[in-house]
Protein backbone atom coordinates (compact mmCIF):
# COMPACT_ATOMS: atom_id res chain seq x y z
CA UNK A 1 0.00 0.00 0.00
CA UNK A 2 1.24 3.51 -0.89
CA UNK A 3 -0.08 6.84 0.34
CA UNK A 4 -0.27 10.46 -0.85
CA UNK A 5 -0.22 13.72 1.07
CA UNK A 6 -3.85 14.11 -0.08
CA UNK A 7 -4.69 11.10 2.14
CA UNK A 8 -5.28 8.64 -0.65
CA UNK A 9 -4.11 5.05 -0.63
CA UNK A 10 -2.95 3.19 -3.73
CA UNK A 11 -2.82 -0.57 -4.07
CA UNK A 12 -1.65 -2.53 -7.13
CA UNK A 13 -4.04 -5.27 -8.22
CA UNK A 14 -3.65 -7.10 -11.55
CA UNK A 15 -1.36 -4.35 -12.90
CA UNK A 16 -3.99 -1.72 -12.12
CA UNK A 17 -3.75 0.89 -9.38
CA UNK A 18 -6.75 0.88 -7.03
CA UNK A 19 -7.31 4.24 -5.31
CA UNK A 20 -9.26 5.13 -2.18
CA UNK A 21 -9.01 7.43 0.83
CA UNK A 22 -7.44 6.56 4.15
CA UNK A 23 -9.24 5.85 7.40
CA UNK A 24 -7.76 9.08 8.73
CA UNK A 25 -9.27 11.03 5.81
CA UNK A 26 -12.67 9.35 6.22
CA UNK A 27 -12.70 10.25 9.91
CA UNK A 28 -11.83 13.85 9.12
CA UNK A 29 -14.57 14.09 6.48
CA UNK A 30 -17.31 12.73 8.71
CA UNK A 31 -20.38 10.93 7.35
CA UNK A 32 -20.13 10.79 3.55
CA UNK A 33 -23.47 11.46 1.84
CA UNK A 34 -22.66 11.95 -1.84
CA UNK A 35 -20.07 10.73 -4.32
CA UNK A 36 -19.64 11.64 -7.97
CA UNK A 37 -17.31 9.32 -9.88
CA UNK A 38 -15.49 10.00 -13.16
CA UNK A 39 -16.42 8.30 -16.43
CA UNK A 40 -14.58 5.13 -17.31
CA UNK A 41 -12.09 5.87 -20.08
CA UNK A 42 -11.17 9.34 -18.77
CA UNK A 43 -7.48 10.17 -19.11
CA UNK A 44 -6.34 11.98 -15.98
CA UNK A 45 -3.20 13.86 -14.98
CA UNK A 46 -1.80 14.01 -11.47
CA UNK A 47 -3.77 16.46 -9.30
CA UNK A 48 -6.83 16.55 -11.61
CA UNK A 49 -10.06 16.62 -9.61
CA UNK A 50 -11.56 13.24 -10.39
CA UNK A 51 -14.04 12.46 -7.61
CA UNK A 52 -16.42 14.76 -5.75
CA UNK A 53 -17.09 13.62 -2.23
CA UNK A 54 -19.52 15.37 0.10
CA UNK A 55 -19.90 14.72 3.77
CA UNK A 56 -22.50 16.12 6.15
CA UNK A 57 -20.02 18.93 6.69
CA UNK A 58 -18.53 19.92 3.34
CA UNK A 59 -17.66 19.10 -0.24
CA UNK A 60 -14.14 17.94 -1.13
CA UNK A 61 -12.35 16.71 -4.20
CA UNK A 62 -10.30 13.60 -4.61
CA UNK A 63 -7.33 14.29 -6.88
CA UNK A 64 -5.72 11.90 -9.33
CA UNK A 65 -2.60 10.71 -7.48
CA UNK A 66 -0.76 9.90 -10.69
CA UNK A 67 -1.23 10.14 -14.50
CA UNK A 68 -3.31 7.39 -16.06
CA UNK A 69 -6.61 6.17 -17.47
CA UNK A 70 -9.68 5.47 -15.36
CA UNK A 71 -10.59 1.90 -16.25
CA UNK A 72 -13.10 1.05 -13.54
CA UNK A 73 -15.13 2.95 -10.91
CA UNK A 74 -16.86 1.67 -7.78
CA UNK A 75 -20.49 2.32 -8.73
CA UNK A 76 -21.71 0.83 -5.43
CA UNK A 77 -20.52 4.01 -3.66
CA UNK A 78 -23.01 6.17 -5.55
CA UNK A 79 -25.95 4.43 -3.86
CA UNK A 80 -24.17 3.80 -0.57
CA UNK A 81 -21.74 6.66 0.04
CA UNK A 82 -21.62 5.70 3.74
CA UNK A 83 -19.39 2.74 2.79
CA UNK A 84 -16.53 5.24 2.72
CA UNK A 85 -16.91 5.59 6.49
CA UNK A 86 -17.49 1.89 7.10
CA UNK A 87 -14.58 0.44 5.13
CA UNK A 88 -12.45 3.21 3.60
CA UNK A 89 -9.38 1.06 2.97
CA UNK A 90 -11.27 -2.01 1.73
CA UNK A 91 -14.65 -2.12 -0.04
CA UNK A 92 -14.87 1.64 -0.54
CA UNK A 93 -12.21 2.07 -3.24
CA UNK A 94 -13.08 4.84 -5.71
CA UNK A 95 -11.49 3.97 -9.05
CA UNK A 96 -8.86 1.86 -10.79
CA UNK A 97 -6.15 3.49 -12.88
CA UNK A 98 -4.11 2.03 -15.69
CA UNK A 99 -0.71 3.67 -15.60
CA UNK A 100 2.27 3.41 -17.92
CA UNK A 101 4.89 2.45 -15.43
CA UNK A 102 4.14 1.08 -11.97
CA UNK A 103 7.50 2.38 -10.78
CA UNK A 104 5.92 5.87 -10.79
CA UNK A 105 4.46 4.83 -7.45
CA UNK A 106 7.89 4.50 -5.89
CA UNK A 107 7.96 8.19 -4.94
CA UNK A 108 4.82 7.87 -2.81
CA UNK A 109 4.85 7.32 0.97
CA UNK A 110 4.84 3.86 2.46
CA UNK A 111 2.69 3.09 5.50
CA UNK A 112 5.32 4.12 8.02
CA UNK A 113 5.94 7.44 6.25
CA UNK A 114 2.18 8.13 6.02
CA UNK A 115 1.68 7.38 9.71
CA UNK A 116 4.41 9.87 10.49
CA UNK A 117 2.84 12.38 8.07
CA UNK A 118 -0.54 12.35 9.83
CA UNK A 119 1.15 12.37 13.20
CA UNK B 1 -11.70 34.65 13.76
CA UNK B 2 -8.10 35.74 13.45
CA UNK B 3 -5.56 33.65 15.30
CA UNK B 4 -4.78 36.33 17.85
CA UNK B 5 -8.29 36.40 19.31
CA UNK B 6 -8.84 34.11 22.24
CA UNK B 7 -11.91 31.93 21.88
CA UNK B 8 -14.40 31.94 24.75
CA UNK B 9 -15.27 28.69 26.46
CA UNK B 10 -18.66 27.71 27.82
CA UNK B 11 -18.95 26.24 31.35
CA UNK B 12 -19.22 22.79 29.68
CA UNK B 13 -15.92 23.07 27.81
CA UNK B 14 -14.15 20.39 29.89
CA UNK B 15 -17.14 18.06 29.57
CA UNK B 16 -17.06 18.42 25.77
CA UNK B 17 -13.39 17.44 25.71
CA UNK B 18 -13.98 14.48 28.01
CA UNK B 19 -16.79 13.31 25.68
CA UNK B 20 -14.39 13.31 22.70
CA UNK B 21 -15.88 16.36 20.99
CA UNK B 22 -14.30 17.84 17.92
CA UNK B 23 -14.12 21.54 18.79
CA UNK B 24 -14.45 24.39 16.28
CA UNK B 25 -14.61 28.18 16.54
CA UNK B 26 -18.21 29.42 16.37
CA UNK B 27 -19.35 32.98 17.09
CA UNK B 28 -16.23 33.59 19.16
CA UNK B 29 -16.58 30.38 21.21
CA UNK B 30 -14.75 27.09 21.06
CA UNK B 31 -17.74 24.79 20.50
CA UNK B 32 -18.33 21.07 19.88
CA UNK B 33 -19.25 20.45 16.22
CA UNK B 34 -19.65 16.73 16.86
CA UNK B 35 -18.90 14.02 19.39
CA UNK B 36 -17.82 10.42 18.83
CA UNK B 37 -21.16 9.35 17.27
CA UNK B 38 -20.72 11.77 14.37
CA UNK B 39 -23.20 14.21 12.87
CA UNK B 40 -25.46 11.68 11.15
CA UNK B 41 -25.98 9.42 14.18
CA UNK B 42 -26.33 12.39 16.53
CA UNK B 43 -29.05 13.81 14.30
CA UNK B 44 -30.97 10.53 14.10
CA UNK B 45 -30.56 9.91 17.82
CA UNK B 46 -32.15 13.27 18.60
CA UNK B 47 -35.18 12.46 16.42
CA UNK B 48 -35.49 8.94 17.85
CA UNK B 49 -34.64 9.50 21.53
CA UNK B 50 -33.04 12.54 23.12
CA UNK B 51 -30.09 14.85 22.50
CA UNK B 52 -28.34 17.27 24.85
CA UNK B 53 -26.99 20.51 23.35
CA UNK B 54 -24.75 23.12 24.96
CA UNK B 55 -26.04 26.50 23.81
CA UNK B 56 -24.38 28.52 26.56
CA UNK B 57 -22.78 30.73 23.92
CA UNK B 58 -26.16 32.36 23.31
CA UNK B 59 -27.02 35.65 24.98
CA UNK B 60 -29.42 35.70 27.94
CA UNK B 61 -30.83 39.05 28.99
CA UNK B 62 -33.41 40.09 31.57
CA UNK B 63 -35.41 43.27 30.96
CA UNK B 64 -36.54 44.43 34.40
CA UNK B 65 -39.01 47.34 34.30
CA UNK B 66 -37.96 50.33 36.43
CA UNK B 67 -41.66 50.85 37.30
CA UNK B 68 -42.01 47.29 38.57
CA UNK B 69 -44.79 46.68 36.04
CA UNK B 70 -43.78 44.10 33.42
CA UNK B 71 -46.27 45.65 30.98
CA UNK B 72 -43.94 48.66 30.79
CA UNK B 73 -41.05 46.42 29.76
CA UNK B 74 -43.30 44.71 27.21
CA UNK B 75 -44.38 48.02 25.67
CA UNK B 76 -40.77 49.20 25.61
CA UNK B 77 -39.57 46.06 23.83
CA UNK B 78 -42.36 46.52 21.29
CA UNK B 79 -40.45 49.61 20.09
CA UNK B 80 -37.81 47.19 18.70
CA UNK B 81 -39.81 44.16 17.53
CA UNK B 82 -42.96 43.77 15.36
CA UNK B 83 -44.37 41.34 17.88
CA UNK B 84 -47.20 41.54 20.43
CA UNK B 85 -45.16 41.39 23.65
CA UNK B 86 -47.80 43.07 25.82
CA UNK B 87 -50.30 40.35 24.94
CA UNK B 88 -47.88 37.58 25.88
CA UNK B 89 -49.24 35.83 28.96
CA UNK B 90 -47.15 35.33 32.06
CA UNK B 91 -45.31 32.01 31.78
CA UNK B 92 -45.32 32.02 28.00
CA UNK B 93 -42.61 32.57 25.40
CA UNK B 94 -42.76 33.94 21.88
CA UNK B 95 -40.45 34.19 18.84
CA UNK B 96 -39.45 37.71 17.80
CA UNK B 97 -36.95 39.64 15.70
CA UNK B 98 -35.17 42.96 16.06
CA UNK B 99 -35.88 44.95 12.88
CA UNK B 100 -33.95 47.83 11.36
CA UNK B 101 -35.20 50.98 9.60
CA UNK B 102 -35.21 49.21 6.22
CA UNK B 103 -37.36 46.39 7.57
CA UNK B 104 -34.44 43.96 7.66
CA UNK B 105 -33.60 41.80 10.66
CA UNK B 106 -30.79 42.55 13.13
CA UNK B 107 -31.33 39.26 14.98
CA UNK B 108 -34.03 36.81 15.93
CA UNK B 109 -34.77 35.93 19.53
CA UNK B 110 -37.06 34.34 22.09
CA UNK B 111 -38.97 36.48 24.59
CA UNK B 112 -40.43 34.92 27.75
CA UNK B 113 -42.74 36.82 30.07
CA UNK B 114 -42.34 36.34 33.79
CA UNK B 115 -44.31 37.95 36.65
CA UNK B 116 -41.91 40.84 36.99
CA UNK B 117 -39.61 40.86 33.94
CA UNK B 118 -38.99 39.71 30.39
CA UNK B 119 -36.31 37.11 29.62
CA UNK B 120 -34.65 37.24 26.19
CA UNK B 121 -32.42 34.68 24.48
CA UNK B 122 -30.48 36.03 21.49
CA UNK B 123 -27.93 34.64 19.05
CA UNK B 124 -24.31 34.39 20.14
CA UNK B 125 -22.91 36.20 17.12
CA UNK B 126 -25.29 39.14 17.61
CA UNK B 127 -25.41 39.38 21.39
CA UNK B 128 -23.02 42.30 21.88
CA UNK B 129 -24.85 44.36 19.24
CA UNK B 130 -28.25 43.32 20.62
CA UNK B 131 -27.31 44.36 24.15
CA UNK B 132 -26.06 47.73 22.92
CA UNK B 133 -29.28 48.12 20.92
CA UNK B 134 -31.41 47.30 23.99
CA UNK B 135 -29.41 49.68 26.21
CA UNK B 136 -29.68 52.52 23.70
CA UNK B 137 -33.42 52.12 23.19
CA UNK B 138 -34.81 50.87 26.50
CA UNK B 139 -32.64 52.19 29.34
CA UNK B 140 -35.29 54.81 30.16
CA UNK B 141 -37.76 52.03 30.99
CA UNK B 142 -35.80 48.90 31.90
CA UNK B 143 -32.73 47.62 33.58
CA UNK B 144 -30.91 45.49 31.00
CA UNK B 145 -29.35 42.64 32.93
CA UNK B 146 -27.01 40.39 30.95
CA UNK B 147 -26.95 36.93 32.49
CA UNK B 148 -23.77 34.94 32.93
CA UNK B 149 -25.59 31.61 33.06
CA UNK B 150 -25.32 28.36 31.19
CA UNK B 151 -27.97 27.32 28.65
CA UNK B 152 -28.59 23.77 27.52
CA UNK B 153 -31.25 22.22 25.31
CA UNK B 154 -32.69 18.74 25.71
CA UNK B 155 -34.48 17.73 22.52
CA UNK B 156 -36.33 14.72 21.18
CA UNK B 157 -39.29 12.47 21.95
CA UNK B 158 -37.69 11.20 25.18
CA UNK B 159 -36.72 14.66 26.46
CA UNK B 160 -39.75 15.09 28.73
CA UNK B 161 -39.30 11.71 30.44
CA UNK B 162 -35.56 12.30 30.89
CA UNK B 163 -35.85 15.82 32.28
CA UNK B 164 -38.79 14.93 34.54
CA UNK B 165 -36.47 12.59 36.49
CA UNK B 166 -34.46 15.64 37.56
CA UNK B 167 -37.18 18.30 37.50
CA UNK B 168 -40.61 16.84 38.32
CA UNK B 169 -43.39 18.98 36.90
CA UNK B 170 -41.83 19.87 33.55
CA UNK B 171 -43.96 17.25 31.80
CA UNK B 172 -47.13 19.35 32.27
CA UNK B 173 -45.65 22.33 30.39
CA UNK B 174 -46.94 23.00 26.86
CA UNK B 175 -44.93 24.08 23.83
CA UNK B 176 -43.59 27.62 24.49
CA UNK B 177 -44.40 27.60 28.19
CA UNK B 178 -41.62 29.25 30.21
CA UNK B 179 -41.31 28.66 33.96
CA UNK B 180 -38.81 28.84 36.78
CA UNK B 181 -38.12 25.70 38.82
CA UNK B 182 -35.93 27.03 41.60
CA UNK B 183 -32.90 28.48 39.83
CA UNK B 184 -33.66 26.58 36.62
CA UNK B 185 -35.43 28.70 34.00
CA UNK B 186 -37.06 26.23 31.66
CA UNK B 187 -39.02 26.64 28.44
CA UNK B 188 -40.60 23.88 26.38
CA UNK B 189 -39.04 24.86 23.08
CA UNK B 190 -36.00 24.26 20.93
CA UNK B 191 -34.37 24.40 17.55
CA UNK B 192 -34.80 20.88 16.19
CA UNK B 193 -38.49 20.53 15.34
CA UNK B 194 -38.80 17.99 18.15
CA UNK B 195 -40.45 18.24 21.53
CA UNK B 196 -37.94 19.41 24.10
CA UNK B 197 -36.74 21.96 26.60
CA UNK B 198 -34.28 24.79 26.89
CA UNK B 199 -32.83 25.14 30.38
CA UNK B 200 -31.03 28.19 31.72
CA UNK B 201 -29.11 27.48 34.92
CA UNK B 202 -26.22 28.85 36.98
CA UNK B 203 -22.89 28.12 35.30
CA UNK B 204 -21.56 26.49 38.47
CA UNK B 205 -24.23 23.79 38.37
CA UNK B 206 -24.35 22.93 34.69
CA UNK B 207 -21.57 20.33 34.61
CA UNK B 208 -23.31 18.23 37.25
CA UNK B 209 -26.75 18.72 35.70
CA UNK B 210 -25.54 17.81 32.19
CA UNK B 211 -23.66 14.77 33.50
CA UNK B 212 -26.77 13.47 35.25
CA UNK B 213 -28.72 13.80 31.99
CA UNK B 214 -25.94 12.14 29.98
CA UNK B 215 -25.89 9.22 32.43
CA UNK B 216 -29.41 8.35 31.24
CA UNK B 217 -29.34 5.73 28.47
CA UNK B 218 -31.56 7.71 26.08
CA UNK B 219 -29.55 10.94 26.29
CA UNK B 220 -26.56 11.60 24.00
CA UNK B 221 -24.48 14.76 23.56
CA UNK B 222 -25.16 16.50 20.24
CA UNK B 223 -22.86 18.99 18.48
CA UNK B 224 -23.41 22.00 16.27
CA UNK B 225 -23.26 19.90 13.10
CA UNK B 226 -26.41 17.97 13.95
CA UNK B 227 -27.99 21.08 15.47
CA UNK B 228 -27.74 22.64 12.00
CA UNK B 229 -29.15 19.67 10.07
CA UNK B 230 -31.96 19.25 12.63
CA UNK B 231 -33.06 22.88 12.41
CA UNK B 232 -32.74 22.86 8.61
CA UNK B 233 -35.06 19.83 8.31
CA UNK B 234 -37.42 21.61 10.73
CA UNK B 235 -37.47 24.65 8.40
CA UNK B 236 -36.09 26.95 11.10
CA UNK B 237 -34.04 29.99 10.10
CA UNK B 238 -30.39 30.43 11.01
CA UNK B 239 -29.55 34.09 11.58
CA UNK B 240 -26.78 35.37 9.31
CA UNK B 241 -27.71 32.79 6.68
CA UNK B 242 -31.47 32.48 6.05
CA UNK B 243 -32.29 35.84 7.61
CA UNK B 244 -30.25 39.02 8.05
CA UNK B 245 -30.50 42.76 7.49
CA UNK B 246 -31.19 42.09 3.79
CA UNK B 247 -34.33 40.06 4.46
CA UNK B 248 -37.62 41.24 5.94
CA UNK B 249 -39.83 39.08 8.16
CA UNK B 250 -42.36 38.99 5.32
CA UNK B 251 -39.90 37.75 2.68
CA UNK B 252 -38.59 35.24 5.23
CA UNK B 253 -42.07 33.79 5.74
CA UNK B 254 -42.15 34.83 9.39
CA UNK B 255 -45.42 36.78 9.21
CA UNK B 256 -46.92 34.32 11.74
CA UNK B 257 -44.66 36.01 14.30
CA UNK B 258 -46.29 39.43 13.67
CA UNK B 259 -49.56 39.38 15.55
CA UNK B 260 -52.63 41.32 14.39
CA UNK B 261 -52.29 43.99 17.05
CA UNK B 262 -48.99 45.18 15.49
CA UNK B 263 -50.33 45.17 11.92
CA UNK B 264 -52.24 47.93 10.08
CA UNK B 265 -55.54 48.46 11.87
CA UNK B 266 -54.28 46.81 15.07
CA UNK B 267 -54.40 48.44 18.50
CA UNK B 268 -50.60 49.00 18.49
CA UNK B 269 -49.94 48.96 14.74
CA UNK B 270 -46.38 49.78 13.70
CA UNK B 271 -44.11 51.58 16.10
CA UNK B 272 -41.09 49.36 15.42
CA UNK B 273 -38.09 50.06 13.13
CA UNK B 274 -38.95 49.53 9.46
CA UNK B 275 -42.68 49.41 10.16
CA UNK B 276 -43.50 51.27 6.94
CA UNK B 277 -41.69 48.64 4.84
CA UNK B 278 -42.96 45.65 6.78
CA UNK B 279 -46.60 46.77 7.02
CA UNK B 280 -46.62 47.57 3.28
CA UNK B 281 -45.24 44.10 2.54
CA UNK B 282 -47.84 42.52 4.81
CA UNK B 283 -50.58 44.02 2.64
CA UNK B 284 -48.90 43.86 -0.80
CA UNK B 285 -46.50 40.93 -0.40
CA UNK B 286 -42.73 40.88 -0.66
CA UNK B 287 -40.86 40.45 -3.95
CA UNK B 288 -38.96 37.43 -2.74
CA UNK B 289 -39.88 34.50 -0.54
CA UNK B 290 -37.96 32.03 1.57
CA UNK B 291 -38.64 28.52 0.32
CA UNK B 292 -37.81 24.94 1.10
CA UNK B 293 -35.83 23.20 -1.64
CA UNK B 294 -35.47 19.50 -2.46
CA UNK B 295 -32.64 18.89 -4.93
CA UNK B 296 -33.25 16.03 -7.35
CA UNK B 297 -30.69 13.28 -6.92
CA UNK B 298 -28.25 13.00 -4.06
CA UNK B 299 -25.93 15.98 -4.44
CA UNK B 300 -26.32 18.51 -1.60
CA UNK B 301 -26.88 22.15 -2.57
CA UNK B 302 -25.15 24.26 0.01
CA UNK B 303 -25.32 27.90 1.03
CA UNK B 304 -24.46 30.25 -1.81
CA UNK B 305 -25.59 28.02 -4.70
CA UNK B 306 -27.18 30.25 -7.35
CA UNK B 307 -30.70 29.35 -8.50
CA UNK B 308 -31.88 29.72 -12.10
CA UNK B 309 -35.28 29.49 -13.81
CA UNK B 310 -33.91 27.29 -16.58
CA UNK B 311 -31.50 24.43 -17.06
CA UNK B 312 -29.27 26.58 -19.28
CA UNK B 313 -28.55 30.30 -19.64
CA UNK B 314 -30.21 33.23 -17.94
CA UNK B 315 -29.28 35.21 -14.85
CA UNK B 316 -29.64 33.90 -11.27
CA UNK B 317 -33.12 34.40 -9.82
CA UNK B 318 -32.30 33.40 -6.27
CA UNK B 319 -29.89 31.54 -4.06
CA UNK B 320 -29.57 28.85 -1.45
CA UNK B 321 -29.11 30.23 2.08
CA UNK B 322 -28.79 26.90 3.96
CA UNK B 323 -28.34 23.47 2.53
CA UNK B 324 -26.95 20.06 3.13
CA UNK B 325 -27.91 16.47 3.70
CA UNK B 326 -31.01 15.78 5.78
CA UNK B 327 -30.37 12.53 7.67
CA UNK B 328 -34.06 12.03 8.56
CA UNK B 329 -35.22 12.97 5.06
CA UNK B 330 -32.54 10.67 3.64
CA UNK B 331 -31.48 13.11 0.96
CA UNK B 332 -30.38 16.67 0.30
CA UNK B 333 -32.50 19.53 1.65
CA UNK B 334 -32.05 23.28 1.45
CA UNK B 335 -33.68 26.63 2.01
CA UNK B 336 -33.27 29.76 -0.06
CA UNK B 337 -34.92 32.75 -1.63
CA UNK B 338 -36.82 32.91 -4.93
CA UNK B 339 -39.02 35.52 -6.60
CA UNK B 340 -42.46 35.26 -4.94
CA UNK B 341 -44.20 34.07 -8.16
CA UNK B 342 -41.83 31.05 -8.24
CA UNK B 343 -42.19 30.14 -4.57
CA UNK B 344 -45.07 27.61 -4.65
CA UNK B 345 -44.25 24.03 -3.70
CA UNK B 346 -43.60 21.92 -6.78
CA UNK B 347 -42.03 24.72 -8.81
CA UNK B 348 -38.89 23.46 -10.51
CA UNK B 349 -35.79 25.60 -10.61
CA UNK B 350 -32.10 24.80 -11.13
CA UNK B 351 -29.13 25.19 -8.83
CA UNK B 352 -25.63 25.53 -10.22
CA UNK B 353 -23.30 23.09 -8.49
CA UNK B 354 -19.72 22.75 -9.72
CA UNK B 355 -20.70 24.45 -12.99
CA UNK B 356 -23.62 22.12 -13.66
CA UNK B 357 -27.32 23.02 -13.45
CA UNK B 358 -29.12 20.54 -11.23
CA UNK B 359 -32.90 20.34 -10.91
CA UNK B 360 -34.36 21.36 -7.53
CA UNK B 361 -38.02 21.62 -6.56
CA UNK B 362 -39.62 24.09 -4.18
CA UNK B 363 -40.92 22.08 -1.22
CA UNK B 364 -43.19 22.82 1.72
CA UNK B 365 -41.45 23.50 5.05
CA UNK B 366 -40.79 21.83 7.42
CA UNK B 367 -39.25 18.77 5.76
CA UNK B 368 -40.10 16.64 8.81
CA UNK B 369 -43.17 16.46 11.02
CA UNK B 370 -42.90 18.64 14.12
CA UNK B 371 -43.08 16.93 17.50
CA UNK B 372 -44.22 19.95 19.53
CA UNK B 373 -46.60 19.31 22.47
CA UNK B 374 -49.05 22.15 21.97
Amino acid sequence: MKYTEEHEWLRVEDDLVVVGITTHAAEQLGDVVFIELPDVGTMVSKDDEVVVIESVKAASDILAPIDGEIVEVNEALVDEPGKVNDDPEGDAWFFKLKIEDLSEMDDLMDEAAYKKFVG
Amino acid sequence: MDGTTELHQTPLYDLHLSLGAKMVPFAGYDMPVQYRMGVMKEHLHTRAACGLFDVSHMGQVILRPLSGDVADAALALERLVPVDVLGLKTGRQRYAMFTDEAGGMLDDLMVARWDDALFLVVNAACKDADIAHLRAALSDTCEILVQDRALIALQGPDAAAALARLVPGIETMRFMDARAFGDLWISRSGYTGEDGYEISLPAAGVHDFATRLLDMPEVAPIGLGARDSLRLEAGLCLYGHDIDTGTTPVAAGLTWAIQKTRRAGGARAGGFPGADVILAQLSDGAETARVGLRPEGRAPMREGVALFADGTGGEPIGRVTSGGFGPSVGGPVAMGYLPAPLSSPGTRVYGEVRGKRMAVDVAALPFVQQGYKR
